[in-house]
């Protein structure tokens, strides 16, 4: 029997506001703890909460890039149950009246086709502390950190919409680049700004029904959601195969071993008894405010791809790869300002900048490298100072922060040789110590012979230890060795 | 001989002291007294905390008394007075219901709970009062977490009724209602969900009022059911509590339900005359139940301002049987999750030697709170719970929307609404603490006001048996200056504010 995944994901972004949702502490990641955690935030006694602001614009501004209704009048409600990292013992959030209704985000299949997923809706709530266990239960104390507490949060929840894993990634990586080109979360998943929980479920292909469905919970990468979507869906369709039933449940997923658990069922689940919030009255937006949001909302990717394939002739997936990552934009549009090189430019930051920044692990933000460092670089391949190799080679070193361009190129001896006297002597040199080559290479036919002369070149290069301009290099080849056989 | 003509003399602290009968003058006198040089702060203070110390073991009425910090503050005050710079009420004692934090000081809310809480911050009303210049004495004793309607329920013992000491002072704030009846200090604050303010005002005697929803700020002042909580003044007559409103209302951007707009001027309303204002009784708050004393006083009360000019009528709240149902599901679902963040984790009571958490949670909170707190969110919880949320929680913001509409419909004819503040004169202890029920019939007339959002006051109006009988008033939104005034025009030509119980 072939079976249908069907997939709907629920995810939690961090608002990138400094203080938090309902407190004026500061969201600062990775300082001591509790160091960021005031009177509302450790709910002390008497304490109220006031809504942010900036919170409630950026979670509009999402509303507003995904072309989703704005509701005007959104409730907040207490969601109740008890645990250490959650000081009031209700999560505040929001439940009925979320402040962005439906809308929609397009995805890019891999073969070419748009599709449409859907969002149910987007609301905005509160992040609750960390505990910390310790090792060994039987220390007999877990710890407790409150910094995170309150940070703003909203989760997007989408329609049943995906088919596979590869469409959930596609749609989780669109929302990335979504929410941090509009500036309103730094997209730093090792930092959990951006978490996954995925409900899945699978049915026999063409059945319309449901199957049941399980929520693997907090996943925070692409690659740990598109393993645990896969290891589920196969789990799934062999419990099913060998006559069993999905239990509705919660999972819980470890990167590390791979394996995926039950963390309640059902039964199991907490009722959370929700109701609206006493200390907060209904949230109201004016059609004026949301118009103002909407006129300063920077440009979404999608515009952005369209325009870079328009303006600067880039292909679609240069485009496409620059802007879906809102560094890379702003990288190649810093860049542009400095040399006018379109093409050349998304070649390097979608090649050796990006497989370097993934080498080491690091984002563009937390890198040593600016636009000024590449376009240094990319000028002197252009005058010709060095060659496109050797180029890649002080890439390395810039990126490792040991200089900018020309200071390397100095310092190792780099720069390329375009000394028509000594390339002439090369050249010649060079024929004279490889007759068999020559003999071969008038022996080929002339439309072939282009393909011989990769031979010669390596042994230029070599003698001249990568400094050869290639170019002037492979002309005075071809005439001279012209020469031999006129 | 005139108290100012004493002024330089070398025996002038030693008479000033005997000469003014410092417990019986109002806010305003104290405040020109002060002003005037009559007397310090520090005697002021100094006098008032004696009586604290001599009085509290008979009355239970303070937890917590500020002995040499409010001495300290009022030295601070008597400097500030003699650069004649200083702000109205500079100087005058104030007590603090125990739900208003208060910095660096024991804030318990009557619980076990919170025996051990020192709050790190000020509750916006303290701060206002202590930007003023007024001096806080102490806390005043209160139901545990205002849950009460008797002063039983705290975890530091019942408060007792200065009028008579068998018998209850109200609830939940029977120590800021029994400390102004018995003089403790001129002023003291207090906080009202379903009658908190208003019946132990009327049960000890005194003026209480409080304001329409949103117009003091819950900053601080800690949570029962965050959507009916107010804070108030309990004082001796209606001009102080004017006075003491104006200083404790203002707008806070800490609390998202604070009133932004400005508040009414309380105090310049008072002196004019109520002649051809509407009066409206509703005749569901003179039916049964209501003790024969307690209606005759409130009707020798309305005599009264008929005397004044006042046009009676009748009017009708028909809803107001569902009050009491209503409210009992709407305030314990509230405080169920207001009451949550008391876990042993953070702050406050925690159980000895928990084996998990869930024995953390349990322990801490059975051991924590008493009874009455734990039935109420019990309560609350059930109300909220699947399947239970719409027909009790839903439906009781619902009987809430027609009570709103029962008083609108009334405030189109009228301009005030006047009845019995509560059902009888003041209780024996333990008469009613067994049957909940009964208990939570004491605010009757009460609980509508704050269903409402509405304003309202209780004046004393006569005795029964030598207990005291209170006269609630109920305004519009905002119409406190109009309640007050009536209050202070019956309060000119009666003396029952003025009555003292015989033992202080």
């Amino acid at each position: 029997m072939s079976w249908e995944t069907v997939i709907g994901l629920e995810v939690h972004v961090q608002l990138s506001t400094n203080t938090k949702i309902f407190s004026s502490a500061s969201t600062e990641f990775g300082n001591e703890q509790n160091s960021q955690a005031n009177e509302i935030d450790l709910a002390l006694p008497g304490t109220l909460p006031v809504l942010n602001k900036a919170a409630l614009e950026y979670a509009i501004m999402f509303g507003l890039a995904i072309d989703a209704e704005i509701n005007n009048e959104s409730v907040f409600e207490r969601k109740n149950y008890f645990y250490p990292d959650l000081p009031k013992g209700y999560q505040t959030t929001q439940l009925e009246k979320p402040i962005v209704g439906k809308g929609s985000v397009p995805i890019t299949l891999s073969d070419g086709v748009i599709k449409n997923i859907g969002i149910h809706h987007a609301h905005l709530e509160e992040d609750a502390g960390k505990s910390l266990h310790s090792e060994s239960h039987r220390d007999g104390y877990s710890l407790v950190d409150l910094n995170r507490a309150g940070t703003p949060l909203i989760e997007i929840v989408s329609e049943p919409d995906m088919r596979s894993a590869a469409e959930a990634v596609a749609f989780a990586k669109k929302l990335h680049s979504i929410v941090t080109a509009i500036g309103i979360c730094d997209g730093d998943m090792s930092q959990g700004s951006m978490r996954f929980d995925v409900n899945i479920s699978v049915r026999p292909a063409g059945f319309s029904e449901f199957g049941t469905r399980t929520e693997t919970k907090n996943l925070n990468s692409f690659k740990f959601m598109e393993d645990a979507i896969n290891l589920e869906v196969n789990r799934q369709i062999r419990v099913l195969e060998d006559g069993g039933k999905i239990m509705q449940e919660t999972r819980l997923y470890n990167g590390v071993t791979k394996k995926s658990q039950s963390m309640r069922s059902k039964e199991e689940a907490n009722d959370y008894r929700y109701f609206p919030c006493p200390d907060l009255l209904p949230v109201h937006v004016s059609k004026e405010f949301i118009n103002n949001l909407r006129k300063d909302l920077p440009e979404l990717p999608e515009n952005k791809k369209n325009r870079y394939k328009e303006q600067y002739g880039l292909s679609e997936y240069d485009a496409n790869g620059l802007t879906e990552n809102f560094l890379f934009a702003k990288f190649f549009e810093d860049s542009m300002q400095l040399f006018d090189k379109p093409k050349l430019l998304a070649n390097w930051i979608l090649g050796d900048v990006s497989s370097k920044l993934n080498q080491a692990n690091i984002t563009l933000k937390d890198s040593l490298i600016s636009p000024k460092h590449l376009v240094e670089l990319l000028k002197r391949i252009e005058d010709k100072t060095i060659s496109n190799k050797i180029a890649k080679e002080v890439f390395e070193e810039i990126f490792e922060g040991k200089g900018n361009a020309d200071s390397i190129i100095k310092e190792k001896g780099l720069s390329q040789i375009s000394d028509a006297k000594f390339l002439e002597e090369l050249v010649s040199k060079v024929i004279s110590d490889n007759p068999n080559m020559v003999e071969d290479y008038i022996k080929t036919d002339e439309g072939k012979r282009k393909k011989k002369l990769g031979g010669f070149m390596g042994q230029v290069m070599q003698k001249s230890k990568g400094q050869a301009n290639p170019q002037q290099a492979s002309e005075l080849l071809i005439k001279h060795l012209n020469d031999i056989i006129d | 001989m005139h108290p100012k003509s004493l002024k330089g003399s070398i025996k002038y602290q030693e008479l000033s002291i005997k000469t003014f009968n410092m417990k019986e003058l109002s806010i305003s006198a104290l405040n020109q007294s002060l002003k005037n040089k009559d007397f310090t702060s520090v005697e002021l203070t100094e006098y008032f905390l004696k009586r604290i110390k001599k009085y509290n073991k008979d009355l239970n009425a303070v937890i917590t008394s500020f002995d040499e910090k409010a001495l300290n503050s009022a030295k601070l005050a008597d400097e500030k007075i003699a650069t004649g710079a200083a702000p109205d009420l500079c100087g005058i004692p104030i007590l603090h219901k125990d739900i208003f934090c208060t910095k660096g000081e024991l804030t318990t809310c009557g619980s076990k709970m919170l025996a051990n809480f020192v709050s790190p911050y000020n509750a916006t009303v303290v701060e206002n009062f202590e930007k003023s210049g007024l001096i806080s004495l102490g806390k005043t004793n209160m139901d545990e977490f205002a849950m009460g309607s008797s002063n039983e329920t705290s975890y530091f013992g019942v408060v007792k009724n200065p009028w008579a000491l068998d018998c209850v002072p109200g609830g939940s704030s029977g120590g800021s209602a029994a400390a102004i009846a018995a003089r403790l200090a001129p002023a003291a604050t207090a906080t009202d969900t379903g009658g908190s303010i208003r019946q132990p005002a009327a049960l000890c005697g005194v003026t209480g009022i409080k304001p329409t929803y949103g117009s003091v700020s819950r900053w601080g002042m800690i949570a029962f059911a965050s959507s009916l909580d107010q804070g108030g003044p309990i004082a001796k007559t209606s001009e102080d509590c004017a006075m003491l409103l104006k200083c404790m209302a203002s707008f806070d951007h800490k609390d998202s339900t604070s009133i932004e707009n400005k508040r009414p001027d309380y105090v310049s309303k008072l002196y004019q005359p109520i002649d051809g204002l509407k009066i409206g009784l509703p005749k569901e708050y003179f039916s049964e139940g209501l003790h024969p004393g307690t209606q005759k006083a409130v009707e020798n009360a309305i005599e009264v301002l008929k005397g004044l000019g006042a046009k009676i009528t009748e009017v009708s709240l028909p809803n107001s049987k569902l009050s009491v149902p209503a409210y009992y599901v709407i305030a314990p679902a509230e405080a169920s999750a207001n009451l949550s963040r008391y876990d042993g984790v953070k702050y406050g009571y925690r159980c000895k030697n928990p084996v998990d958490l869930e024995d953390l949670y349990v322990r801490t909170r059975s051991e924590g709170f008493g009874e009455e707190v734990q039935r109420r969110i019990m309560i609350g919880t059930y109300c909220l719970s699947s399947g239970y949320y719409d027909a009790y929680y839903k439906k009781a913001q619902l009987a809430k929307e027609l009570i709103i509409q029962d008083f609108q419909t009334a405030f189109s004819d009228v301009d005030l609404i006047i009845g019995p503040t509560c059902p009888s004169p003041a209780f024996q202890h333990g008469t009613k603490s067994d049957n909940p029920v009964e208990m939570y019939l004491e605010d009757v007339y009460t609980i509508a006001v704050n269903l409402a959002g509405l304003p309202g006051m209780s004046i004393p109006c006569g005795l029964v048996s030598k207990k005291p009988v209170g006269m609630q008033i109920i305004g519009n939104y905002l119409e406190e200056p109009a309640m007050l005034q009536v209050a202070h025009q019956f309060q000119n030509v009666t003396d029952w504010h003025k009555a003292v119980p015989g033992n202080f």
